[in-house]
């Protein structure tokens, strides 16, 4: 528990004090969106490496959040926290419902219910043209402010967003070491013996959707509120593959590995330009090779390789220990 | 009378796109009675065919007929090169694992069409002229015609195939008990990858004959999968009528709704009767009994 | 303590369990056993709620449990193990253990995510019990391993330390010697019977004649999903239809 602790320690400081380090304007912008992404990939990482459900459709519940807090804010001049807490919780509301039919399904069949689910949100989302502004999508929504603050600088923006980051990030590592987090594991593993040692698997596969749709639908609130202008495409199912290889590159199950996908994925583009016109063969490619090769992600299979190759060019001497 | 007209034209052309769905989800069953694995990459093919049909006779300018065959070729190539290199190695895995592998596959597929041919959208000449037919009071053009003719050809050599001939019943015993096929000396290997290859290439063929009703671009392969996929799942995954019913179903409710209803909504159609389906009998329509609890 | 009346399980074509009545005394050893394919694990599944039973019904401690699901059963303080072993594989050996204690521990996603002070405790406590049972049954230097990393043997161990971790009143054990060795086995015999002295009544489907005869102290015998016989080890083995049923098959 101590590590686990150091080390959330450690990541929270680094994040909070990295903008001192940052010259360009750029960059910190570009770190808010690293932010919200990886409020979006431990979303998914806590449903997808936890728990096993794979889910393509999360892009849905991040872009409601973002419309219900943008339309809020934005046609209705509803507070702008009043309507995050709104979004947040009429998500978690959505989430809930829609997660009991369709958590009954496994494998295959969940991966093009949630594929179909996103596809529909989407759909709604273009055709709403009197809500949502359609394709030309919404602007105007207004930012965040505390006090007389208004979060409208950068810098002031990465804090927003990172301080709801290092949160979710906290919570999430907190419910994967608990009851609840081994509950979600043994369903992973094996369901009937969860069920036979009184897991309600139902139950609890629809409380980890509903969370993780709640916390997307947090990003989609910090997203409306930090760009002030969203459309659809920022909500579509390349948004839900996305995610999925994000969590995939840092590793299933490992929290910081989701900060890590999210994060390479989100500053390869801009540094690559090349890399947005093939985004999505690398993403595909990436998919690929580091689901048959690096089963860990990142986080296992580099320190793992790392290892390996440190023991293959240590001089040979005895036996070496068993691994475990 | 005219609102019969309409509905009348609403079904044809319904008929013609869930005749399409129906040889995609033909797809789906082939591979998943094989397999047990849904190939998210199925609608790739579909997109293929139409895509290098294109190529072969637009760009390279050879004449539509050799284009088709080729086109048909190299889609089945890629199937087959994608069961070899990604599926093959880990048909052991967790399902999640060869979920997000052939969703990389249709993804990297899609992604190498873009690239190759970008994002624009392109229109296959019709196979025999534009002028449309009248059949009582809804019109149809004569690509329909080739659709149906077509879907019917390839569905009924799918029923020799898998009822008559020995490979085909082959595949057929794989579906049923692998372990039991490969003790009577059914190369279970190889059965996988003639599922492959023969999906490939009826996808091919499904988006080679819809291209010039509906265009063809990069990504349509998405939406046609999933629709072919939603025919599938109706039919119960069945390799046969149920399958072919499932697509017309949802051809013709996705064509009616989006002409009675609201036109926005038209893909939503489809996706809506997916989960309806998943959701309420995901053993499909036609399959008597109910799945096990656990 | 457990009375199955006229069960019947009909699987499309097949009739798997034909009209089973028996019933099981509380603190005591019972053995189910019979040729492959009799529908003794089949039974197992219906009892334990993973399948619903055609017709008939399971009376629990006098209550009627028919089509319960399993985690209900848990709640009952009912548990059982499986033929193949079902681990959580990329869970420790410990950790398996404390999923065992799902059911004694209440800790909701809220408690947990905020690590209130009541599911410290909790935690802590759930360690402490969860090695309990690892030292019960004699695995606790294996605490850390990764549970897909067992042998066989150990990881039988394990199944059954996450069961007791329920404290169940009933054990339902499938096939639990399969795949060990004479001498794994006769540490499973004595692991059984330091169970019963707990006071946990016993059911248990075996092929190991003679594991069953020795901690048995009631048979009961199937043959293509009918009951044929039932009694002591001694009219069991005296039975004749039980010994047409094993020598008769082809």
């Amino acid at each position: 528990m101590k590590k686990e602790m150091l080390k959330f320690f450690i990541f929270a400081t680094i994040i909070i004090i990295a903008p001192v380090f940052i010259k360009g304007g750029y960059l910190m912008n570009v770190l808010i969106f690293v932010g919200i992404y990886t409020i979006l990939a431990v979303a998914l990482n806590l449903l997808l490496g936890l728990a096993g459900q794979i889910s393509l459709g999360q892009a849905a519940f991040f872009g409601l959040g973002a419309y219900l807090s943008g339309v809020l804010t934005a046609t209705y001049t509803v507070n702008p926290w009043l309507s995050m807490v709104i979004a947040f919780v009429t998500v978690g509301v959505i989430a809930f419902i829609i997660g009991f039919p369709i958590l009954k399904l496994r494998g295959h069949y969940l991966a093009m219910a949630t594929l179909g689910m996103g596809i529909i949100v989407y759909i709604v989302f273009n055709e709403t043209v009197d809500l949502t502004g359609g394709p030309s999508g919404l602007s105007g929504i207004p930012r965040l402010s505390i006090g007389g603050m208004i979060f409208d600088s950068d810098l002031k923006s990465y804090y927003l967003v990172w301080f709801f980051t290092i949160v979710v990030i906290l919570l999430s590592i907190n419910l994967a070491s608990s009851r609840i987090g081994r509950a979600l594991r043994a369903i992973h593993d094996s369901e009937v013996a969860a069920r036979i040692m009184g897991v309600n698997a139902r139950l609890l596969k629809v409380e980890i959707f509903t969370c993780s749709g709640m916390f997307s639908a947090l990003a989609g609130s910090l997203y409306a509120h930090t760009v002030t202008f969203i459309s659809p495409t920022s909500f579509g199912f390349n948004v839900s593959i996305e995610l999925l290889t994000m969590v995939i590159v840092g590793g299933l199950g490992s929290i910081y590995g989701s900060f890590l996908g999210a994060a390479i994925l989100t500053l390869l583009p801009e540094f690559f330009r090349a890399f947005q016109d093939y985004d999505i063969i690398v993403y595909g490619i990436t998919l690929i090779v580091i689901t048959m090769f690096m089963p860990g992600g990142l986080v296992r299979g580099v320190p793992f390789m790392v290892l390996s190759m440190y023991n293959k060019l240590r001089p040979a001497s005895g036996s070496s220990g068993e691994g475990g | 009378m005219e609102i019969f007209e309409q509905i009348l034209q609403y079904t044809f052309s319904g008929l013609s796109t869930g005749a399409i769905y129906a040889l995609i989800g033909l797809g789906f069953a082939i591979i998943y009675n094989s397999t047990s694995i849904i190939n998210f990459a199925q609608g790739e093919f579909v997109m293929l065919g139409g895509m290098l049909t294109l190529f072969f006779h637009i760009t390279l300018h050879i004449s539509l007929p050799f284009a088709i065959v080729l086109a048909i070729l190299v889609s089945t190539a890629v199937g087959s090169l994608f069961e070899r290199l990604a599926i093959s190695p880990l048909k052991d895995a967790e399902p999640i694992i060869l979920v997000i592998i052939t969703i990389g596959g249709s993804i990297l597929i899609r992604g190498i069409a873009m690239i190759l041919w970008g994002k624009d959208t392109y229109a296959l000449p019709m196979f025999s002229g534009s002028e449309p037919i009248v059949l009582w009071g809804a019109t149809i053009m004569p690509q329909n015609l080739w659709i149906f003719g077509i879907t019917l050809i390839i569905i009924m050599a799918n029923r020799f195939f898998f009822y008559h001939s020995i490979i085909g019943k082959a595949m057929r015993a794989c579906a049923f008990n692998r372990v039991a096929s490969s003790l009577v000396g059914i190369d279970v290997k190889h059965m996988v990858f003639f599922s492959f290859a023969v999906s490939s290439a009826m996808g091919a063929a499904a988006g080679i004959i819809i291209a010039p009703l509906t265009m063809t671009s990069y990504d349509v392969g998405i939406m046609l999968g999933l629709k072919g996929f939603c025919a599938a799942i109706i039919g119960g995954m069945s390799t046969g009528i149920g399958t072919v019913a499932g697509g017309l179903i949802v051809g013709i409710l996705e064509s009616l709704g989006a002409g009675l209803i609201s036109s926005g909504y038209k893909d939503a159609i489809a996706f809506i009767i997916l989960l309806l389906i998943l959701f309420i009998r995901p053993q499909g329509l036609f399959v008597k009994g109910e799945a096990e609890r656990v | 303590m457990l009375k199955i009346e006229q069960v019947t399980k009909i699987f499309g074509g097949l009739k798997a369990l034909s009209d089973i009545s028996f019933s099981l005394a509380a603190g005591e050893i019972t053995g189910i056993i019979g040729p492959n394919g009799a529908g003794k694990t089949t039974l197992f599944n219906v009892i334990t709620g993973i399948y619903s039973p055609s017709s008939g019904r399971v009376f629990y401690e006098g209550k009627d449990i028919t089509g319960f699901p399993p985690e209900k059963l848990a709640r009952l303080s009912m548990v059982r193990t499986f033929q193949g072993i079902e681990l959580f594989g990329q869970m420790t050996v410990l950790e398996n253990v404390m999923v065992g204690l799902h059911t004694k521990s209440h800790s909701g996603i809220i408690a947990s995510a905020l690590k209130l002070p009541g599911h410290l405790r909790e935690e802590r406590r759930i360690r402490e019990r969860a090695s309990y049972w690892l030292e019960f049954t004699g695995i606790i230097d294996l605490a850390t391993t990764e549970a897909a990393n067992l042998p066989f043997g150990k990881g039988r161990l394990l199944e059954i330390a996450r069961a007791m971790a329920i404290e169940p009143y009933i054990i339902l054990m499938d096939e639990p010697a399969a795949g060990l060795n004479s001498r794994e086995t006769s540490d499973l015999a004595e692991l059984i019977k330091k169970i019963k002295d707990a006071g946990v009544t016993v059911a248990l489907v075996e092929h190991d004649m003679e594991l069953v005869m020795e901690i048995c102290s009631r048979i009961i015998v199937l043959n293509l999903g009918h009951k044929i016989a039932e009694g002591t080890p001694r009219e069991i083995q005296e039975n004749e239809k039980v010994i047409t049923a094993y020598l008769g098959e082809d």
